[in-house]
């Protein structure tokens, strides 16, 4: 590591509070300035590190940007062809009970191509944890349209805006999930603040133990920025996020213990 | 009160200038500065000594190039 400061008396080993975990390996990851998916990748692998479970996770990467997370998370990882994450993660959870199995999913991925392996793998309650990233866009093929795209949102592929009329409304694929009587916890939340890191972190704990509980599917979304999909600078990528799409996908639970929170 | 002080690591050729920290540092410790890495990136770096090694800077850095110290004083 290359240190930028003179080292002062606090900089000792004995003093260390935080540091990058070891199960994020040293590639420098190939995400744009300021996007989630770092983020994301950081707090999944710090949970595992504190729950022990590094020898007895198998991760599924997906196709997207984070194709590459398999060079990221320093654990076991598959990769699926495109959208067939859940399937995959069906059958390694199937074969090898006892392992932690999650898929860390985009949206192109998970709500447009591989909607049909979300619904049937949720509705069938496997016990994997699927970790899902909406950033409203596909990110890595130059900011087209999505399912997920809110209504009016400009992409390369609808410039004047999504128009209901022509392009149909968003999908709010975590809601459906909810619905479906093979999951048992099913959450949103976001990573451009430290509290919000936090809650996520504790959410993707939770499920972590949930899947040991041998309880059915766990669900996390991840509301995230796609700073250069959505031609912004990251900041301002995270604001356009709190102001646009946090109305459209509010932040929180929604189904705790197999049982859909009223607010929703 | 107990006073505590802490000091930050940044591995500036990891860092790609997102300047996502800036804003989360409670004591406007950290900041941008002019000099580029090897990437051609602006990178962060603490420019006085008001850090408490609160970590919020560590934890949302996407790239996690920021390691925290921490000492009570």
């Amino acid at each position: 590591m290359t240190e930028t400061t003179i080292k002062s008396d606090i900089i000792k080993p004995e003093n260390l509070v935080y540091k990058k975990t070891d199960l994020m390996t040293d590639k420098v990851l190939s995400y744009c300035p300021g996007c989630g998916h770092g983020t994301t990748h950081r707090i999944v692998m710090e949970v595992i590190e504190e729950m022990g479970l590094m020898e007895d996770t198998i991760g599924i990467a997906p196709v997207g940007c984070s194709v590459l997370a398999y060079e990221f998370m320093n654990v076991d990882m598959q990769q699926a062809a495109h959208g067939r994450a859940p399937a995959l993660a069906t059958a390694v959870k199937r074969l090898m009970p006892h392992k932690t199995v999650f898929t860390y999913q985009g949206d192109g991925d998970l709500a447009a191509i591989g909607t049909a392996e979300t619904i049937h793998a949720a509705n069938r309650g496997e016990n994997i944890t699927i970790i899902f990233i909406n950033n409203g866009i596909y990110g890595m093929t130059g900011g087209q349209m999505a399912p997920t795209t809110l209504p009016g949102m400009k992409s390369s592929t609808s410039p004047y805006g999504r128009d209901l009329d022509m392009m149909g409304h968003p999908l709010k694929i975590t809601e459906l999930v909810a619905q479906l009587p093979g999951t048992h916890f099913v959450t949103r939340q976001a990573v451009h603040t430290p509290a919000n890191v936090r809650k996520t972190k504790k959410a993707i704990r939770k499920a972590f133990e949930l899947q040991q509980q041998k309880v059915g599917m766990t669900f996390i979304e991840v509301v995230s920025n796609c700073n250069s999909g959505w031609k912004m600078t990251p900041v301002q990528a995270n604001q356009w996020m709190v102001e646009n799409m946090f109305p459209f996908y509010p932040l929180g639970d929604i189904k705790v213990d197999g049982e859909i929170l009223k607010n929703n | 009160m107990a006073k505590v002080k802490g000091d930050i690591v940044v591995d500036i050729e990891r860092c790609k200038g997102c300047e996502v920290c800036i804003d989360t540092c409670p004591t406007q410790t950290i900041a941008m500065v002019d000099a580029v890495n090897g990437k051609g990136y602006h990178y962060m770096q603490n420019v006085n000594d008001a850090c408490t090694g609160c970590t919020n800077c560590a934890i949302v850095c996407p790239d996690g190039v920021i390691t925290v110290y921490r000492v009570k004083v």
